[in-house]
């Protein structure tokens, strides 16, 4: 192959480009550049190229860029992704530096209400994500990327979790189903993801992998802090298996379903009443609990009927989901919203709470309110209530 | 011609086609004296008794007109871009060779992009109005004979009154007219509500020719332009697109950054303590501007708020809130949906209203002023507050000025501006081109923070203790620089070639804008 390109081309492309680049046996690089921002960053973009191209060690090519605003880590993931595509042996990365102060980590127990999907492979919806606020931002390497993109979208992710400011929101990404998803590992494990969301997973043995990979990975790149895991039910094998899968590993955090895979699996259709999955739905809660790990309901698609989304997030929490995928960032102040413990769920577990610290003070054993004996789960249950209405706040 | 430093520091000419400037002096510094402008003294002995002024054509009334080489020929902009009179105008101009023509619309639109050939052919010497799109680019090009002069509506308003600018000949399309000239807006196919843009036009210009495509006996009411004022009467096919002129429906912003922008705004409005009975808005057509309307109309409802009026620009939107009794009155410069052309037609409280009664600079005082907010847009700000309309970074001429400088005089001007787009930062150190003093701004909303001017400790006070992201100005404008990779570079431009003169509203020079080097 002579020349491989990368990115989108056409006028309505924003924020991203478009790289083309030939082999040449002499004459130096060649840079031709048309960018939107030619006025204000031409100097920056040739000096990024260049310095891309050095870096791979390219002395002769003619390279072409159609630049349409292009933030700098997408258009060092885009070249990058050209020349490894025209010379697929290269193996090094060009890494940017990373953003230490933007990635804050994250708990086990941290809140996952809202959960927000942003395709892989579209840069522009990165860098104003965490500004709506969800409780985790998705960078998707699965479904939302086509299968001929998925070694650029690795790049894409890579450098934003790298580089982009995410605002406090839990960095999560979901590779691709397994085993296709272990490579995916190696360009987010090392550059700051918080949670691995891993879809369409049927058996425990599966998460293990996944584990193995990842301590393996935590290892060669002297990663520290703790990264965890979110499998998704997506299938009937799948939900057979929820409870062995939710306990496979101490690094799984929650268990999400994932209804539209479920729904296919089974041969029926996905309606809004969502009977045909409630029992599915029931056990996947179960399965979590019996587990000790968040259950994580689905994503609720029809992004103009945020009345639909409010009620479907209630009996989300009704039924013990602790959170909710979204796909819009409008979507996110109802999910948060709706699982608000309400003002009287706040206002008992604040008198439990209360009696607790008062046994506590008194260092009794024995936790009572008013006549009433209370029994250390309820105790539990008002923590909880009061340590999601204080991290919620804050965001 | 000399270049001076005016009052905000920028290098203005003192002679824009050969005529005598005075810089930019500060906000209320220049208080010109003398008389207004006269008009000729009319006599109705000179017109049809039977007050019939119809001409077979807009050529003949042309002629009619005393049309002749240099003379000044205005236009308005209620067509929008469905206008297809000022094309067709310009094509009759051509055809009696017709030269070096001021053009004077009330704004321009990438419709008049057709005008481009008679700038190059020297049927139009320059544009003083607006240069919006492919025009825009034409003059920051270099390539009008003559420097373009950008004046915002009130400033409009203000040279015809002041008699810096003299209409030899107006043409005023009339969506509704009779054979005596009375004509308005919101009768017809081509309905488009107010006619105020054209209101100077009818009572200033030495010719007026009213021009329609229903053309009704007489007398057409309401009549938002007396026949009195007027000379021939023209009957067309068709005045322009009505899908153009204006749309069906007004779409609020799907955007969710935008919509952010828009939920911050209605918040600081509320946290602020401007919402509060009897308070009073200006919202205009921006997707982020209705969706802020939205918010805020949901803030009113919760809290059981009404307003005295709200200034339009007005959409369905707002006609909706005082069809719920959320306004007592809609003050309407423009009409942007049918709605709104609906609800003046049939509603006493939603008025037209002019450039002279909306801000206009010689009136016995400004309505503008006794607004409580504001909620504009802006091409650029810098970090002292000063404010870009008119063209983008890369020194390219856009846009209009419209009533934008004019309602700067709100007791709290907010600009609702993302932070950056794609790849160009919006907060500068210094506005390409300045169109509005710092000290005028109040408040810029951004996704990424809210940053009060330090002017304003009022403000800063009143939303000390709120939720909203309150930031300073700098550290918004570093953290874009830092997504973007750095400050953006200036465009290269030609300091000594002049394209065009932003003026203030009082009539002074505020800014150049030079020719790109490119």
């Amino acid at each position: 192959m002579e020349k491989a390109s990368a990115g989108h081309l056409g006028d309505k492309i924003r924020s991203d480009c478009f790289i083309e680049i030939e082999k040449k046996t002499k004459g130096g690089i060649e840079i031709t550049l048309e960018s939107k921002v030619a006025a204000l960053y031409r100097d920056a973009i040739l000096f990024q190229a260049e310095e891309i191209l050095d870096f791979f060690e390219i002395k002769n090519a003619a390279v072409t860029i159609r630049d349409y605003g292009a933030l700098p880590f997408t258009l060092a993931a885009r070249m990058e992704t050209a020349i490894k595509r025209l010379f697929p042996e290269i193996k090094k990365e060009f890494l940017m530096p990373i953003n230490k102060k933007k990635i804050i980590g994250t708990t086990k127990e941290r809140l996952r209400r809202s959960r927000l999907y942003l395709p892989g492979n579209e840069p522009k919806f990165f860098v104003n994500a965490g500004l709506h606020s969800p409780d985790g931002i998705i960078l998707d390497l699965e479904d939302s990327v086509s299968p001929n993109e998925k070694d650029s979208a690795q790049l894409i992710v890579r450098n934003a979790l790298r580089t982009v400011d995410f605002y406090g929101c839990e960095r999560m990404v979901r590779i691709n189903q397994l085993p296709k998803g272990l490579d995916d590992l190696k360009y987010i494990i090392p550059n700051g993801v918080d949670v691995v969301l891993v879809p369409k997973v049927e058996t425990a043995e599966q998460i293990r992998n996944v584990e193995n990979e990842i301590n393996c990975l935590k290892e060669e790149y002297i990663i520290k802090h703790d990264i965890f895991l979110m499998p998704i039910i997506e299938s009937a094998l799948g939900v057979e298996n929820a409870f062995q899968i939710a306990s496979s590993s101490d690094l799984v955090c929650s268990l999400a379903i994932g209804l539209e895979d479920f729904t296919a699996d089974l041969g029926i259709e996905r309606t809004k009443a969502g009977t045909e999955s409630f029992s599915m739905r029931c056990r996947i809660v179960n399965a979590a609990k019996a587990a000790k790990v968040q259950a994580i309901d689905t994503v609720f698609s029809d992004i103009s009927d945020m009345e639909g989304l409010r009620d479907s997030v209630l009996e989300a929490k009704h039924l013990g989901f602790e959170g909710k995928g979204c796909i819009h960032p409008r979507q996110i102040p109802v999910i948060n919203e709706a699982f608000r413990p309400t003002k009287e769920e706040i206002a008992k577990a604040e008198k439990i709470v209360a009696a607790y610290n008062d046994a506590v003070g008194k260092g009794s054993g024995v936790v009572a309110l008013g006549s009433k004996m209370i029994d250390a789960p309820v105790v539990a249950r008002a923590l909880k209530v009061i340590n999601m209405v204080k991290s919620g706040d804050k965001k | 011609m000399k270049m001076i430093k005016n009052a905000v520091g920028r290098l203005v000419p003192d002679e824009v086609n050969g005529v005598k400037q005075i810089p930019y002096k500060g906000v209320g510094k220049y208080i010109p004296d003398g008389f207004t402008a006269r008009t000729k003294i009319r006599s109705c002995a000179e017109f049809p008794s039977d007050g019939n002024k119809v001409v077979k054509s807009l050529k003949e009334a042309l002629k009619k007109a005393g049309i002749k080489d240099g003379m000044t020929i205005s236009t308005h902009h209620h067509l929008r871009n469905g206008d297809l009179l000022t094309n067709k105008l310009f094509d009759e101009i051509k055809s009696l060779g017709i030269k070096n023509i001021r053009w004077f619309p009330s704004a321009s639109f990438p419709c008049h992009s057709h005008l481009i050939k008679y700038l190059e052919d020297g049927t139009i010497h320059h544009i003083e109005g607006s240069m919006n799109g492919p025009l825009g680019r034409f003059t920051t090009e270099g390539k009008m004979k003559g420097v373009g002069v950008l004046r915002s509506h009130g400033g409009r308003y203000q040279s015809i009154q002041d008699g810096e600018v003299h209409i030899d000949i107006a043409i005023i399309a009339a969506p509704e007219a009779d054979p005596f000239g009375n004509a308005n807006g919101v009768n017809g196919k081509s309905a488009f509500g107010g006619t105020g843009f054209s209101l100077a036009d009818s009572e200033y210009a030495d010719r007026v020719i009213v021009v329609t495509d229903n053309l009704q006996p007489f007398p057409v009411v309401p009549w938002q332009i007396q026949g009195n004022n007027v000379d021939y009467v023209v009957e067309v096919e068709s005045l322009g697109d009505p899908a153009k002129i204006v749309s069906g429906t007004t779409e609020v912003t799907k955007s969710p950054d935008r919509l952010l922008i828009a939920e911050y705004v209605a918040q600081f409005m509320e946290e602020a303590g401007i919402m509060k009975d009897g308070f009073s808005f200006q919202a205009g057509s921006g997707g982020t501007n209705l969706a802020f309307a939205l918010f805020l109309k949901e803030k009113m409802k919760a809290k059981g708020i009404k307003a005295r009026f709200i200034r339009g620009g007005s959409t369905k939107y707002l006609v909706e809130m005082l069809e719920e009794g959320l306004t007592d009155y809609i003050l309407d410069g423009q009409t942007f949906d049918l709605e709104g052309v609906r609800s003046m037609r049939e509603n006493h409280n939603h008025v037209s209203t002019s450039p002279f009664t909306s801000y206009n600079y010689h009136g016995k005082g400004n309505f503008a002023s006794i607004i409580d907010a504001v909620v504009l847009g802006a091409t650029e700000v810098d970090v002292n507050f000063n404010a870009n309309v008119v063209s983008h970074s890369d020194g390219y001429l856009l846009h209009g000025i419209g009533g934008w400088q004019n309602c700067m005089f709100s007791k709290c001007t907010i600009l609702a501006i993302p932070s950056f787009r794609d790849r160009i930062p919006v907060i500068l150190d210094e506005v390409t081109t300045l169109c509005a003093p710092g000290e005028l701004v109040d408040v810029i909303v951004t996704e990424r923070g809210i940053a009060i001017n330090p002017r304003r400790k009022d403000l800063l006070a009143a939303v000390k203790n709120s939720n909203l992201p309150i930031r300073s100005i700098k550290e918004i404008q570093k953290e874009v620089y830092e997504i973007c990779g750095g400050a953006p570079a200036k465009p290269l431009v030609d300091e000594s070639n002049v394209v065009a003169v932003i003026k203030w509203v009082d009539g002074t020079v505020i800014d150049s804008v030079f020719k790109l080097e490119i």
